[in-house]
Order: structure tokens, then C-alpha cells, then sequence
């Protein structure tokens, strides 16, 4: 059993603070999701427990089993367990998915481990085959040309070879039609074991008819303000966050966020609000 | 997978490439040039007058000629320093068996064994200025192509080589055409008879040996109409401390509906000067192919042209060049569109690091007959540090006003987005700058044979190595 523990964690972004004090424990086994309005930071933490250069930890610690993540690079934190499922993964021209993903499996063998070619390609065709993914998947550019919900799903394929303590999921599922949701979900849940733990971002409640979520945080303003279970989930989709903000007296951020496009149901409820950064 | 162990046993070397091996040099003219030497070099080769007469011309036009007026500086090269001919091994092999021990020790190292095994077609590999070993297949010999180096062609197809010698890069042409068709020895002469299509690659090594040895080969490839050919050219060469002059000329003629594709890696030693002139006539709907990459040399000048001058005409090149510590690589593409309809494709990447400087240079014509012709070219470089340098010198004329040219350029630093993203899954700093760069120059990686294709990764990927801190 691994332990990610998240505390006081103040992060800025070109000046700006984005997050003001975060506090969060996550066990193996355990599936948290993290809601809020846009514009809150919930990407930035994703991205930030991840090690992304654009986002500077002012205050607070980050630890993966007692050890202190923040003073690892990014392909440490990798090798150490953590994972990060991306919001818009980047494209990598001229190099093929299965070229790519047998190195990141083969850059995480411990000394005098190996991964054989044939059990190689067994697994990754598993892999495609439970996310109903293309056939010709593993020889395409990796992202190049793919729609939005092929790269989710490839984010998701990358999880399930790579088998890290800790997957955090930023937005796994904008850009998915329902069955593609289905198929993501389903997968997400079927990971959850004694060594693996999640932590998901999301708008979208359907997702969590398939991920079945132990606990619920909102984000807002930086912080974490509220938490709960399942019910708390529900109210949030059904009265989005103004009676969270009434009950915790939250006046909203009055710095203005650029908006871009916006993905998903969630949209109409916040489409004034820019986007999450 | 023994080809693979091959390979990382090359590459593995200290030296890189730097192996020397003693051979006996039978016959060399001395340092210098004059038309003394140019005489001795024709009496040697044992030459029939028309080819002293070609050499002596020559001889006598690049004695009048100026340096080049771009590019890198060439002040390091000293005519008087370098020898120009060197016979190393007594006449022509035809079998692997006699080759000389010190010769094959090399090729070994070189893995030329393997690749014959492959799908070699046939084999004329270049040791120092003559050709010592050299096999064409029964298959080849079947079909009524001619593969043999281009001294023997001299002496054994004197009507085709006089029919097409010089003729599309005249002496004249520059300064280093100019030496070559003075001193030339060795080459390749390809002959593809009519309506022959060649399904496999012919392949070639070539291999510099001796210090301050000018080597200046001279390749004459006759596609004749309807016919098909791949040739490929392989060449690595010894590190020595003084520079060594290379200066080639490539001359390929492509008949009426002919095909031909030529591909090159160049990975000449840090501190040889190549300087090689590359030319294709294209006749009527046919089409050549430059497939040409460029590691190696201090300095390299190389713009691979098509004369695209036949209707329906059609040339392409795929290039790389990568330039590291110390290294100026100023390389492009030509394409000449003298006919209607005629098309070309220029595809260039770029890579510099640890100082070096990558150039593209290239010129794309669509003179006033070349009505309704088309012209594509994209150049992308990839910087990997603050101290290295690349320009893009693009040069484009149309004359009539049906053509189009498109020109896309880019140049970048490798993406943090795209570092973030790979390192996200494990991969070091290195690793995945690697994976980057191979993926940039994969549209030129996947057109070579395969082997050539791995021994490329290998040889990038030992660039690589020092390029990250």
C-alpha cells in the first residue's frame, strides 16, 4: 500500500498564485475525485503533483511514501509511481504510440527485469482490445491526427501498461461520446486494487457511473473547501457550486481568465467563467 | 540482431569511426597538383587520350577558377597539401576472397559482409581512391546492367561513358567540379537498359584511409527510358588531425518514363571538407529521387539538383543534415523546371547542437516553358542548444505565370510541452529529446533500406550523446 500525501500547497503561475494552501491524502485502493468551478485550479494541481515547468511551488510539501516528490524531476516521479493523464497530451511527430510506450515500460524495469518483445506486443493488444481502440493504434504517430476522445484514450492505455501507484486524471473525460465514456470508465475502475489509487478530475458526473469514487473534494478559490461522499456529488450536478460559495461566504476570484473552448455538459453551467488553466 | 551488435560495436568505439588500418600504399602521385600529376594519374589508370584530354581541360579551367562566393569559409583547404591519387591495392577484386586482410579488417568493422548478405544486389565498395572489391550478380549481368566503377567503364564502355561524361556537370560548372573532372578516380558507373526495372537496391561503401588524402570520386548513372533504379551510397571515414579534401561529382541521367532514387548517408570524420557536386538530367514524365543524408565532415556543401526537363517531368529530394561541435553543414536542393507540368518535392530537416551551424540553401526555377508546374518545398530545423546556429536561404523564380511554388519553413527548439509529456512516462531528459529527434528526421529515416535506417538511428543517437548536459 503507497501513500500520497499533499500539504499546504501553494502554487503560482507566471506571478499568479493559483493555489493557496492544498491539503489532500490519498491510499492505494482509494479513488478521489476533485470537482470546482473553472478557473480554480484543479489542473494546476494535477499538473503541478506531476512536475509541469510552468508552475512554481512557493510553499507546502508534496510526499509519495514518506519521500519528498518536489525534489524529483518529472521521469522520476514516473519511476517513483505517479502518472498523469493530460488534459491535451502533446503530439510527438514521427514517433510510432508502440515505439513510445514500450520505452516509457521499458525505462521503468528495475535492474535485471526485462520485457520480452512478444509479451511486449501481447500486452499492448490486450490493452487496445479492452479500450476498443483502432487497430492500426500502435503504429500511428504518438496523438498526431487523433480526435479528442482517441487521446483520452490513449492517455488511459498509457495508465494500464504502465501501472503507477497513483493516476491522476485531468479531465480524462471531456471529449468523450457515452460510450467512449463507458469504455474509459469502465477501465479506470477496473484498476482500482491495493496498489493503485486515483486521483480524478472532473465536471462530469456520468463519468462517475462507471469510476466509483470513495471521496469528493471541491476546489475553489485555491482551496480545498468542501468534502464528502457520493451525495455531495450529486447536490454539486444538480445546484452547481453558488450554495457552497453562500455557506462558505467565498467571494470568487475577480482576476479574469482567458476563455477557450469548453468541452463537455459542464460548459453551459460555467460559460461565463474561463476555462480551467 | 547481429547486425544491431554490429552496429553498437562500431559505434561503441572510442574513436568513432576512427579505426585506421595499415595498408600498404602501392602507388601515390605526391603531394600537389599540376598538370604533371594529372598526366601521371591518366598514364597510372592506364587511360585512353579522350580521358586525359577531359582531365587536362579541366585541369586547366579550375587552375582560372574562384572560390565560392557563399557559404562556409574554405580557407583551411591548401591545394599543394593534399595527394590526390593513391593506388592501395593491385587491379579490381571480383571475389570477397582475395581481398587483402587489412582491407577486409576494415570492412568488417564497417559490417559490409552483413549487408551483402541482405539484399545486395551487387557490391562496389571503394577502398581509399581505387576500387578493390567488386561483385555483380549473374542477375544484374542477365538484365544487361552495367555496375562497375567508372575507371573500369572508361576502358570497357567507352561510347556510353563519352556519350555522358561531364556533360551535365561540365568542368566548368565550379571549382570543385572542375578538380574532380582533373583528378578523379573511382566511382561508380551504373548503365539500366531500357524498360529494366531493378526491384533491389545497388549498394556501395566508400572509404577514406589516408591522411590528407583527397578523394574525388566520380559517379555516372545512366537510366535509360522506362528503366528503374535504386542505388545507395555509403560511406565513413577515419578521424585524422589534418584536413582532408572530398569532393565528388555525381552525374545521373534519367530517360523518358526512367526512375531513379539515390540515397546517401554522409558520415565523413569531423574533419574532412566535402564538396560535391550532384546533378540529374530528367527526360519526359520521369522522375529521380535524392534521398541524402549529412552527419559527418567539418565542412559539407552539397545541393543535390534535378534538371527536370522533359514534360511531366518530376524530382524529389528528402534530406537531413546535422551539425554538431564544430561542424558547418551547408546543405539544399535544386530543382531546374524547364518543361510544362513538372513537379518537385524538397523536403529538408535540420539538426544542430554543441555549436554547429546548419544551413539550407536551395533554388527552385520554373523558367517560362514550365507552364502549369509545381513546386513544394518544406525545410524545418530543430535547434538544440543557445549556441548552435541555422539559416534557411531559400532562393525561388517563376517565370510564367501558371507555376506555383510553396515554401514552408520552421524552426524550433525541441518542445517543452512535448519533454514534459514524454519524461511524464519515465523517460530521462535524454531519452526523450532522443525520441524527439528521431522522430523529426523519421520522414527521411523511413525512405532508406532498413539497415541503413538503423545504422542512422545508431549514428544520431551517438551525436546525441554529449548534446545534453
Amino acid at each position: 500500500m503507497s501513500k500520497l500525501v499533499i500539504k499546504d500547497l501553494h502554487v503560482s503561475v507566471e506571478g499568479k498564485e493559483i493555489l493557496k494552501g492544498v491539503n489532500l491524502e490519498l491510499n492505494t485502493g482509494e479513488f478521489h475525485v476533485i470537482m470546482g468551478p473553472n478557473g480554480t485550479g484543479k489542473s494546476t494541481l494535477a499538473s503541478t503533483i506531476m512536475g509541469h515547468y510552468k508552475y512554481v511551488v512557493t510553499k507546502g510539501s508534496i510526499l509519495l511514501d514518506g519521500e519528498d516528490v518536489l525534489k524529483m524531476t518529472v521521469d522520476e516521479r514516473s519511476r517513483k509511481g505517479l502518472f498523469l493523464a493530460m488534459q491535451y497530451p502533446a503530439e510527438i511527430t514521427g514517433v510510432t504510440n508502440s515505439d513510445f510506450i514500450k520505452t516509457a515500460m521499458h525505462a521503468r524495469l528495475k535492474d535485471g527485469e526485462t520485457l520480452p518483445l512478444m509479451k511486449f506486443i501481447r500486452s499492448l493488444d490486450k490493452a487496445c482490445e479492452e479500450l476498443k481502440m483502432r487497430d492500426d493504434l500502435p503504429h500511428r504517430y504518438v496523438n498526431e491526427g487523433f480526435s479528442g476522445g482517441e487521446k483520452k484514450r490513449n492517455e488511459i492505455l498509457q495508465m494500464k501498461l504502465l501501472r503507477p501507484k497513483f493516476a491522476i486524471l485531468d479531465e480524462i473525460d471531456s471529449g468523450l461520446d457515452v460510450d467512449a465514456l463507458r469504455i474509459v470508465g469502465e477501465n479506470v475502475n477496473d484498476m482500482k486494487s491495493d496498489d493503485f489509487g486515483a486521483l480524478i478530475i472532473t465536471h462530469y458526473e456520468r463519468l462517475l457511473d462507471y469510476i466509483k469514487p470513495d471521496y469528493i473534494h471541491v476546489l475553489m478559490n485555491g482551496k480545498v473547501v468542501k468534502e464528502g461522499g457520493l451525495d455531495l456529488m450529486e447536490r454539486i450536478d444538480q445546484e452547481g457550486y453558488d450554495w457552497i460559495k453562500e455557506e462558505l461566504g467565498i467571494e470568487d476570484d475577480d482576476t479574469p481568465n482567458i476563455t477557450s473552448n469548453i468541452l463537455g455538459t459542464c460548459a453551459t453551467k460555467v460559460a461565463l467563467k474561463g476555462e480551467d488553466k | 540482431m547481429s547486425d544491431n551488435k554490429k552496429i553498437d560495436e562500431i559505434i561503441s568505439t572510442d574513436y568513432k569511426f576512427g579505426f585506421h588500418t595499415d595498408v600498404e600504399n602501392v602507388y601515390d602521385t605526391g603531394r600537389g597538383i599540376s598538370e604533371e600529376v594529372v598526366r601521371k594519374i591518366s598514364a597510372f589508370k592506364n587511360e585512353p587520350e579522350w580521358m586525359l584530354n577531359i582531365r587536362l581541360e579541366a585541369y586547366h579551367e579550375f587552375a582560372k577558377m574562384n572560390w565560392p562566393k557563399f557559404g562556409p569559409s574554405l580557407d583551411s583547404i591548401n591545394f599543394d597539401e593534399y595527394i590526390y591519387y593513391i593506388k592501395s591495392s593491385k587491379g579490381v577484386e571480383k571475389s570477397w576472397n582475395d581481398v587483402p586482410d587489412a582491407i577486409k579488417d576494415t570492412f568488417d568493422k564497417l559490417g559490409i559482409p552483413e549487408a551483402e548478405k541482405k539484399y545486395l544486389a551487387g557490391v562496389s565498395t571503394q577502398f581509399e581512391s581505387e576500387v578493390v572489391y567488386h561483385n555483380t550478380l549473374k542477375e544484374l549481368e542477365d538484365l544487361g546492367v552495367l555496375f562497375c566503377d567508372t575507371d573500369t567503364a572508361v576502358k570497357k564502355y567507352p561510347e556510353i561513358v563519352k556519350e555522358y561524361f561531364s556533360k551535365i556537370v561540365p568542368a566548368n560548372d565550379n571549382m570543385f567540379a572542375a578538380l574532380n573532372t582533373a583528378v578523379w578516380s573511382g566511382g561508380s558507373f551504373i548503365y539500366v537498359p531500357k524498360g529494366v526495372k531493378l526491384e533491389k537496391p545497388l549498394q556501395s561503401y566508400f572509404r577514406i584511409n589516408t591522411e590528407q588524402m583527397g578523394q574525388f570520386e566520380r559517379t555516372l548513372i545512366i537510366v535509360e527510358d522506362e528503366g528503374s533504379l535504386h542505388y545507395v551510397e555509403g560511406c565513413t571515414a577515419p578521424q585524422y588531425s589534418k584536413d582532408s579534401l572530398h569532393a565528388a561529382v555525381v552525374e545521373i541521367f534519367v530517360g523518358e518514363e526512367g526512375y531513379c532514387r539515390y540515397s546517401t548517408v554522409q558520415n565523413w570524420s569531423n574533419n574532412i571538407i566535402n564538396l560535391v557536386t550532384k546533378r540529374t538530367l530528367v527526360k519526359a514524365r520521369g522522375h529521380m529521387e535524392w534521398i541524402d543524408g549529412n552527419i559527418g565532415s567539418a565542412i559539407n556543401m552539397k545541393y543535390p539538383a534535378c534538371i527536370l526537363a522533359g514534360e511531366g517531368a518530376k524530382g524529389t529530394t528528402i534530406s537531413i543534415a546535422f551539425a554538431g561541435n564544430g561542424q558547418y553543414q551547408d546543405t539544399g536542393a535544386k530543382m531546374i523546371h524547364l518543361a510544362p507540368n513538372t513537379t518537385s518535392q524538397i523536403i529538408s530537416k535540420s539538426i544542430c547542437r554543441g555549436g554547429g551551424k546548419v544551413n539550407y540553401r536551395g533554388l527552385v526555377k520554373h523558367t517560362k516553358k514550365a507552364y502549369n508546374s509545381k513546386s513544394h518545398v518544406e525545410c524545418d530545423t530543430i535547434i538544440l542548444d543557445d549556441i548552435s546556429t541555422s539559416d534557411t536561404v531559400p532562393t525561388n523564380i517563376v517565370e510564367n505565370d501558371s507555376s506555383y511554388i510553396e515554401h514552408e519553413a520552421t524552426v524550433s527548439k525541441v518542445s517543452e510541452e512535448q519533454l514534459f509529456y514524454l519524461m511524464s512516462r519515465g523517460l530521462t531528459e535524454s531519452q526523450a529529446t532522443e525520441m524527439i529527434v528521431m522522430g523529426f528526421i523519421e520522414p527521411f529515416a523511413k525512405e532508406l533500406p532498413m539497415e541503413y535506417a538503423v545504422e542512422l538511428n545508431q549514428l544520431i543517437k551517438l551525436e546525441m550523446k554529449d548534446s545534453i548536459g
